[in-house]
């Protein structure tokens, strides 16, 4: 094969994947995000902060997804008992304090998401008796009142994108603006990415396409999404650069977890 | 001071159908098992079980034991979900009280304090409270902001399993997180602890810093000591998770696998468990070197 392979048998030549597209659109959502908890769930968004961390934003705290701070990371999907370097002690007590202060900043999964943001994790059908239980609301609620949340949907799809979600887990643009007072003035969701697109919110807190992955085409999306979503102002998602190419490929994710 | 060292069988005693029961750990992780498994074995039922929850849940479900859930999520950590959790909400068995997790901790912390309520934005404008009808918000007295008033949780009884105590109910900690087992105990009337071992107490602080000692006598009614009583989940640096023994409870989950697991593993005292699963283990290290 020609060209230098990482480990991961990917030729550091080859063009970016769909994958490492994705991973970048991540990292770009923790660019000026400040000190603060870069909390990822699920590989490509662990991926895309870490590599945040490793060019614009080298301010952020990353953890072991248990109880440390990481100032080198673990091998992504392992604790800091298989490496790295700990550089704070942040039990599960903590993190609620943590979150609750704002110093956080989330990419969380999404079993469905609605027009306005609004996020299910919790189950599917009537939560009295649901035709399928997910793993619960676990944080979301919590999140999504207290400081930015992000989502990644590995597979844009009319199942996950739904008029209306079975169970408001993330709380969406609409129902925080119907809120009276002060008390949600902490919500903000930024972006939805996709393995077709990057969605963002318009005026009315409303799901719109910022920008399709290069070689996706708008009606892609609007086929693969369950609700009326404007492509007129999509542009394309950036690519990867080459450095950044690199540090996927031989730093954060050697073994080709993304792929999976 | 008393001596509170007990048996799986006395520390059970304390429970009747009808009661509140806290559970410690988090997830599949120091989970109080041998309690839990001695719980199965009773005729007990109707509970109100309060947990972040793991297989305990699972068990427990399982058995018709449950009558309402309170949590913060139900998983198996590296199994997204426990099979006979899900089994029970999809063919309704049970009540549920589903919170955020931040809010189940503010419950908790209300609890330990004896609060009706403290204050959490978490949960606001979510569907924790259509799920939940019976929280109520209230307004803050010195600005525009608004809260959930979360209640405090109080538990009859509540289980957690540590690596070491004395005989007076002195608990401590070993592994990286101590999760929220203090709060459990002080949020009941009574709490019952297991450990991989009871020693001195002049030797709890021997090898460990004194922060690990965080649940104190004051707040535990008996200590039974149950070597690889959190068997399968974590119980650093003891041990770690059985993933296969995990796996094997999860794939067992159906109806006609389910009856050879109960009766090889659940059937018997704890002994009888332990003896089992390191026979089991055998029979997967011979089947694995073939």
């Amino acid at each position: 094969m020609a060209g230098a392979a990482g480990s991961g048998g990917v030729p550091m030549t080859a063009s970016p994947t769909r994958a490492e597209v994705c991973v970048a659109a991540c990292a770009d959502t923790w660019r000026d995000a400040g000190e603060v908890l870069a909390h990822a769930v699920g590989t490509i968004p662990s991926v895309g902060a870490r590599l945040a961390r490793l060019t614009h934003s080298p301010e952020l705290a990353i953890s072991d997804g248990e109880c440390f701070l990481m100032s080198e990371p673990p091998p992504l999907g392992k604790t800091a008992a298989a490496g790295g370097t700990i550089e704070a002690w942040v039990p599960f007590r903590a993190i609620f304090d943590l979150l609750n202060s704002g110093r956080r900043q989330s990419m969380m999964g999404a079993s469905q998401v609605d027009a306005y943001g609004n996020q299910n994790i919790s189950s599917i059908g009537d939560w009295r008796r649901p035709t399928r239980q997910l793993i619960g609301v676990r944080g979301a609620p919590g999140n999504t009142v207290n400081h930015r949340v992000d989502y990644f949907v590995g597979k844009h799809s009319r199942r996950v994108f739904v008029e209306r979600v079975d169970v408001v887990s993330g709380v969406g643009n609409d129902r925080a603006r119907a809120f009276s007072g002060t008390a949600l003035r902490f919500h903000h969701l930024g972006v939805v990415i996709t393995d077709l697109a990057v969605l963002d919110y318009d005026g009315s807190g409303r799901l719109k396409v910022r920008s399709l992955h290069p070689g996706v085409t708008a009606g892609q999306v609007s086929e693969n999404t369950g609700f009326d979503i404007d492509v007129s102002t999509a542009t394309t998602t950036r690519l990867p650069t080459d450095e950044e190419l690199r540090l996927i490929r031989e730093m954060i994710d050697p073994t080709g977890l993304r792929d999976r | 001071m008393a001596d509170k060292t007990m048996t799986l069988s006395d520390v059970v005693r304390h429970v009747e159908s009808g009661m509140t029961i806290g559970i410690g750990g988090w997830g599949s992780r120091r989970k109080p098992m041998a309690i839990v498994r001695e719980l199965l074995r009773t005729d007990v039922k109707d509970l109100t079980v309060v947990t972040f929850g793991g297989p305990d849940v699972g068990l427990l479900c399982r058995a018709g034991k449950v009558r309402k859930l309170v949590y913060g999520f139900v998983s198996l950590d590296s199994i997204a979900l426990d099979p006979h959790f899900r089994a029970a909400r999809e063919s309704g068995a049970i009540e549920t009280a589903e919170y955020d997790e931040g809010m189940f901790v503010t419950a908790l912390r209300a609890g330990v304090n004896r609060f009706s309520f403290l204050p959490s934005r978490a949960g606001l404008a979510s569907d924790v409270l259509a799920m939940n009808p019976n929280l109520k918000t209230v307004r803050s007295p010195y600005d525009d902001e608004e809260y959930v008033a979360v209640p405090g949780l109080r538990m009859d009884v509540s289980f957690i399993h540590l690596n070491r105590a004395d005989a007076h109910g002195n608990g401590q900690y070993l592994g990286n997180d101590p999760y929220f087992d203090d709060m459990f105990a002080m949020a009941s009337d009574r709490c019952f602890v297991s450990v991989e071992k009871i020693v001195d107490t002049a030797s709890l602080t021997e090898h460990a810093p004194h922060q690990s000692l965080l649940v104190s006598r004051l707040f535990v009614h008996g200590v039974v000591e149950t070597p690889n009583g959190a068997h399968f989940t974590t119980c650093e640096p003891d041990y770690g998770r059985d993933e296969r023994f995990q796996a094997h409870y999860a794939a067992t989950a159906a109806d006609d696998s389910w009856q050879a697991f109960r009766t090889r593993f659940l059937d018997t005292d704890e002994a009888g468990y332990q003896r089992e699963v390191q026979a089991w283990r055998e029979q997967q290290a011979v089947g694995a070197s073939r």
